[in-house]
This record gives C-alpha cells, structure tokens and sequence, in this order.
C-alpha cells in the first residue's frame, strides 16, 4: 500500500536526461551571459562588492540605526519618558533623566544609550515615542565595532550621525514613491 | 646518431622523459584551473562574483588577484601551515596508504592517451615560426633526420583495459580512507562509493565494448587514428556519431565514478560531513580534493578521447586539410601538430567545463535512486545499445 502520494512520473523524467540537459541549459545561459558582461568590464553579478560598493537601493522602510531628532537649538527633542526603554523587548536602551533648562520642557535625558548589539530591530520604540525624537535610518551597514562596548551608542552619537546618501534616502521620505 | 647508455637509447629516454613529465604537468596544472574554476564557475553561473580576495600586494599600492587565482595559492599555503590532525585511533598504514590510491591511478592512467599526432622534430623545426629556437633545429636536422615520435608516454597494446584496470584501484583510495579512519560517517562514505563505484564501472565498460567491437581495437592509438576516418565521405567517425547511446551511458557513469554531483553520494557534505575524508584534514584533505578535481580532468579526457575523436581534428590528415568537396590545404608539420595539441586541449577544455557546469547544475539522487538508475537503467542500455552494435557489425555495416 502507498502511503505518500507520489505523482507517477512518465519515462522521459525517470531516464532523468531531458531534465538533466534543461537544467544546465539554463545555468549554461546564466553562465555565458555573466561572461560576457565581465569580459566586456561590465559586472557580471547581481552582489555587491562589499566594502568598495555599497547599496544604494535600500528600501526607504528599512529598520536602520536610530537617530535621536534636533530640537532647532540642537538639543533632543526627547522628553525622557522613557517609553522606548519600556517597550524594547531586548532592554537595550538605558536612560537618565534631567531637568531641562528650558521652563517650557519639564525633563531631557542625561544619558540615552541604545546596545545596538543586543537591538533586534523592531522599532518598537519608535513606534512608542509620544514626541517622535527617536527614528530609524534605513542605513544598516557599518554597523560594526571592534569590542561591544563601542557598540553601546550614546546621546552624542545618536544625534550627530550624518549617513553619507541622498536626503531621500537618509530620511526614510521619497517624494516620488 | 644512436646515443646509448646501459643499452637505453638517451634521445628517446630523454623524449619520452619530456613527453611524461610535460603530462603530469599538464595534468596538475589542469587540477589547479578546476580547483579554481569550481569557486570561479559557480561563481559566474550563479549571478555571483566569487573568489577574489586573496592577492598578493605589488607596488603602487596595486594588488595581484587574477580573478581568483590566488586563491588556490592561498589554500596550499594555509594546508601546509595547518595542523595535520588525525583520529585517535586509527590505522596508520592504511590511513596514509589511501591518500596515493586516490591520487595516483588518474595520472597514471594518462599516460596511454595520445595528445597528438607523429611528431617528426626534424621537420617540426623547420617552419619560419619556429626559426627562432636555438641550437635545436640544427641538432634534429643533422643527427636525427628520420627521428619520429608519438606524443604518448605509454604506446600499449591493451591501452583501454590499462585505463579501466587502472581506474579500477581508485574505489580503494575511497574504501581505504573510510575504513583506516574509524569513523562511522567515513564508513559510510566508504560503503556508498564501493557499492556506487563498482555498479557504475559495469555500464561503464559495457558502454565501451561497443566501441571496441567497431574499431576492432583495445590500443587507444589505433582508436583514434580509426576515428579520424571519415563515413560516407564527410562525418568523422567519432565515438558519439557511432555509438550515441554509448556517450550518455559513459558520460553519467564516468561523473558517477568521479563521485561528483549529481552522484557525491560518498561524500554528500549535508548528510554525513564529508564522506570518506571526513577524518583528513591540512594537506591529506587537499589532496583528496585535488585527485578529483584530477579526475574531473581525466574524465574529460576519456571521453574526448573515446567519443570525439582525441586529438585528431576533422579532414586534418598528416600534411594538410582535406575537405570533403575535394579542396585541399596544405599545412606544414609544425602546424598539424599544433593544431592536434589544439584541438585536444580544447576538447578537454570543453568537457571539464561542462562537468563542472554539471555539478553546479543538478541537486544530489538519493541512495535508491542512485542503485536504480545504475542496474535498472544504464546497465539494460548499455547491453542493448551493445546487442544492436553486434547485430550491425555482424551484418557488415560500419
Ligand atoms: S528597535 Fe526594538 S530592540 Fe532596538 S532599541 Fe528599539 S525597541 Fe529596542
Ligand atoms: S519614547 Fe521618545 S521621548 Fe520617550 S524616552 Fe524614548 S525617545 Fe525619549
């Protein structure tokens, strides 16, 4: 008695050959074409070349690195209410609290830490922030440190990082999408 | 002039010392070119890029990577630094012993394959092209006019059953290093390539008696001299225009007794590590590897050799092209035999490139599937395709 229900298969697929000859016809294709782009300088991968190219493609909705936003005085527009540290599922984001300067603010972050060794990238605290100081460029790459330690991102870093791509990309807003 | 030393005669000792030595060169340096088109190919055939870090720095802050290559220069440095590591216990000899069983039938079964034509060297230096070469002309024209040789190291009578008996010893290379190792998935690799081997090298064969009975010869010098002959006036009679069905039954048992996709069985790295090797590492390892990218090559070899005609080139006879419509070019002797060393290159060229093309083409058989298609498909074939060529022959056709 069958147990699996196999579909029959006819001669031509068990001699295997018909199936053999198409399936390296197409890898030969592949093959040839890449040839020829890289015998005529061109690249002939869809890859990258890592650290010499980069991506320029990346989807405007990529979960990146955090930026904490400017105020226009340059000072974080969190309010260090520490929602982003509640919600985080991996408790990456350490924050202290301080009086604000400004009367109209009631409390800033002394230190706002993100491990961004331990982030797994939800968003969540993006999502939770009830002033939207903190978001995520869609820049991944170079997220690199030589110890964990310089992977723990403090309140400077966080507010000064400039990505070096289009404002369109960097901001997660393209006018013509 | 007859030199002679201790009766050996030194010309001919020193020809064929060259002849055998340009083939073990010829032979390694095609291992190194599959080892580099395995990364390299899959690479270009696979949208990828592949090997190109490795490099060696050169002034001007340039590096020299070509495309990869440097990689396997990279391999042979890091195998020969690495630890060797052997299993706790284990069978010395035996374990040592396997290495050379898988290395050595492919480069020695080489040696009866023809790589050309009659080289006359007297005449071979005589074209303008070659004028430049010193010393040696003069030396071949004045003391060796009628000197003539063949480019094969070994001219043997039974040069095909010398392969198969030869190509034979390596399933002990398998067997031996999967046992020697004590190791349960070595075993097993041991086990799958004996079993998959010796089915396989049934169809093989069979599918070759075929080829036999038409050239009514064993000596590969005489099957591919037959096969430069022409049918009906104007197609060679190559192996695969004689005996088609030989060809598909001798290429698929050939990978198989490569042990290559889609036959890896014994090595088949997703299910038991590495086969029969798992326990060599540093350089026995990459002599493991390096011995099938060797077999690959002569794999290629065998069937140039035995199915397009090895070395010869169509309507190419000793002193000219002779084209079927009764045109004739005439070419010097130098030029043929380029020509034939050209052609055979080519044709090995063109075979390892589709094995390798092959193995980045196809996913594995399982186990059964592998039996089935080895005694329930290829062996049936092999003795109809065998039946029908006897009933030709005998009939007096061909
Ligand atoms: S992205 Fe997720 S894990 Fe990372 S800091 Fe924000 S909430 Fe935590
Ligand atoms: S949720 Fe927003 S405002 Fe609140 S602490 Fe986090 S970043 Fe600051």
């Amino acid at each position: 008695m069958e147990y699996v229900d196999r579909k029959k298969r006819g001669l031509t697929i068990q001699v295997y050959y018909r199936e053999i000859f198409r399936g390296v016809w197409i890898t030969t294709k592949h093959f040839f074409r890449n040839l020829w782009k890289w015998l005529t300088f061109r690249k002939g991968g869809v890859v990258i070349l890592y650290p010499e190219e980069t991506r320029p493609d990346m989807s405007p909705n990529n979960r990146g690195r955090h930026v904490l936003v400017q105020r226009s005085n340059g000072q974080p527009r969190c309010v260090a209410c520490k929602m982003c540290a509640t919600i985080c599922p991996a408790l990456c984001i350490t924050i202290e609290a301080e009086e604000s300067e400004d009367p109209n603010i009631q409390r800033r972050p002394r230190v706002f830490e993100i491990d961004v060794s331990h982030c797994i990238f939800c968003g969540f605290c993006v999502e939770a922030c009830p002033v939207d100081a903190i978001r995520m460029l869609p820049q991944t790459n170079e997220l690199v440190g030589y110890n964990r330690f310089r992977m723990i991102y403090d309140k400077e870093k966080l507010l000064t990082w400039h990505p070096t791509v289009s404002d369109d990309v960097v901001y997660g807003y393209n006018p013509k999408a | 002039m007859e030199a002679n030393f201790l009766g050996i005669n030194v010309v001919k000792f020193w020809t064929y010392f060259i002849l055998a030595g340009g083939i073990f060169a010829f032979m390694f340096l095609m291992g190194a070119v599959m080892s580099w088109s395995e990364r390299k190919q899959s690479a270009v055939l696979q949208d990828r890029i592949g090997a190109n870090r490795a490099s060696i720095p050169l002034p001007f802050g340039k590096k020299l990577a070509m495309w990869g290559f440097i990689n396997n220069l990279a391999d042979a440095i890091k195998c020969l630094i690495k630890e060797d590591f052997k299993p706790g216990v284990y069978d010395k000899l035996m374990y040592n012993l396997a290495i050379f069983f898988a290395f050595v039938p492919a480069v020695l079964a080489v040696a009866v394959v023809p790589f050309a034509g009659v080289l006359k060297p007297a005449e071979f230096f005589n074209v303008s092209y070659l004028k430049w070469i010193p010393y040696l002309p003069e030396y071949f024209a004045k003391n060796l006019p009628n000197f003539s040789f063949r480019l094969q190291v070994a001219d043997l009578n039974v040069g095909l059953l010398f392969i198969f008996a030869v190509g034979g010893v390596s399933v002990f290379g398998a067997i031996l290093a999967g046992w020697s190792s004590n190791n349960k998935f070595s075993m097993m690799g041991a086990l799958r390539s004996a079993s998959q081997m010796i089915s396989y090298e049934v169809s093989m064969g069979l599918s070759l008696v075929g080829i036999i009975f038409i050239f009514q010869t064993v000596n590969i010098w005489d099957l591919v001299q037959a096969q430069s002959e022409l049918a009906w006036g104007w197609l060679p009679k190559w192996g695969i225009f004689v005996q088609p069905l030989a060809f598909f039954i001798f290429l698929a048992a050939a990978v198989a007794e490569n042990k290559r996709v889609p036959f890896d069985l014994p090595e088949a790295e997703s299910e038991i590590i590495s086969g029969y090797f798992t326990e060599y590492s540093a350089f026995k390892m990459l002599l493991f590897m390096f011995a099938e990218f060797i077999e690959i090559v002569f794999v290629a070899i065998m069937i140039a050799t035995f199915f397009f005609g090895g070395y010869t080139v169509p309507y190419l006879l000793a002193d000219g092209f002779y084209f079927p419509g009764g045109s004739y070019v005439h070419l010097s002797h130098a030029t043929v035999v380029i020509l034939q060393v050209l052609s055979f290159q080519v044709k090995v060229f063109f075979f390892a490139w589709f094995l390798q093309q092959m193995r980045w083409s196809l996913p594995r058989f399982r186990y059964d599937q592998l039996m089935q298609l080895g005694w329930r498909i290829l062996l049936p074939l092999a003795i109809v395709n065998l039946i029908i060529t006897i009933i030709i022959v005998a009939l007096g056709g061909l």
